[in-house]
């Protein structure tokens, strides 16, 4: 039988991936895809627990992390393309007009 | 007990296509097939969402992320780049803070899950949450549903503006060559 944990530790390495996509690579799209992989998987644990406690409200929950994941998509992937614009490149470590 | 076998498949089923595809998304060297692998990530996670009697939100998982989100992804993929070429992100140097950085939120958030008592119930709700969520939505998360809409309304201003270029903006703000003649034309 699938049990609660089962979710836990998928939620978790989805989480860990996402985590290893922000932090190792360079390629703004691909952080952002990985900030999506984030958030899906704290959606995830947000209904296990939700079921696991028969409460409704934590579908209204994740509705809203859902909204604030597509806002964030949006204006990140704005974001991108006014960078790529001014620099021709996605690439992060090209990103340093503020550093001293 | 033939059915909690077969449960057990097609959670394992949607699991696996989740993380195989999540894997992919994070390491792929092409980043057209890694915004392609999104999209078998999101299909996994919306299945494993409808096991889990959440119908309404995985339905709506893959209105928004499939419909929405990844089409977003999959222009700004073809906006930005030079995609026939595929070596287009490379690792990072910085790879002794990275890897630190992802073990301390590995053990944190894996000691959280193991060690937190959490309730379970023996009982598992299940029918159409529909209803019940939009109960929800108009009854105790109705200053929630009003912010979220206010911040969509933002967040879509916000990308319009960021990414329409140099004629939106003038558009939006003004400029000099814009504000002469209507500034003579109102005076005279």
């Amino acid at each position: 039988m699938i049990s609660y944990d089962h979710y836990l530790v998928l939620a978790l390495a989805l989480f860990f991936i996402g985590v290893t996509g922000v932090v190792l690579r360079r390629n703004a799209l691909i952080i952002l895809m990985s900030i999506e992989l984030m958030l899906n998987a704290v959606n995830l644990a947000v209904l296990a627990a939700a079921r696991n406690m028969g409460d409704m409200y934590g579908h209204g929950l994740a509705l809203f992390i859902m909204t604030v994941a597509a806002a964030e998509a949006a204006v990140g992937l704005a974001l991108v393309l006014a960078m790529f614009r001014h620099r021709r490149t996605v690439n992060v470590d090209e990103f340093r007009n503020l550093k001293g | 007990m033939k059915v909690p076998l077969l449960s057990a498949m097609v959670f394992w089923a949607f699991a696996i296509l989740a993380m195989a595809s999540a894997v992919f998304v994070a390491f792929s060297r092409n980043i057209v097939h890694a915004a392609f692998a999104l999209l078998g990530c999101f299909f996994g996670v919306a299945g494993l969402y409808l096991f889990l009697s959440a119908d309404f939100v995985g339905i709506i998982q893959v209105m928004v992320y499939v419909g929405g989100v990844l089409i977003l992804f999959l222009f700004a993929v073809m906006l930005t780049g030079k995609i026939r070429n595929p070596e287009k992100s490379n690792p990072s140097r910085a790879i002794p803070g990275g890897l630190v950085t992802m073990l301390v939120t590995l053990g944190l958030f894996g000691y959280l899950a193991f060690t937190t008592p959490w309730q379970v119930l023996p009982t598992v709700p299940t029918g159409p949450t529909t209803s019940q969520i939009g109960d929800a939505l108009l009854g105790p998360y109705i200053l929630p549903f009003e912010v979220a809409s206010v911040l969509l309304l933002a967040a879509l201003l916000g990308g319009v503006l960021l990414a329409g270029g140099v004629r939106g903006r003038s558009r939006l703000t003004g400029n000099e060559q814009d504000e002469a003649p209507r500034d003579s034309g109102g005076n005279t």
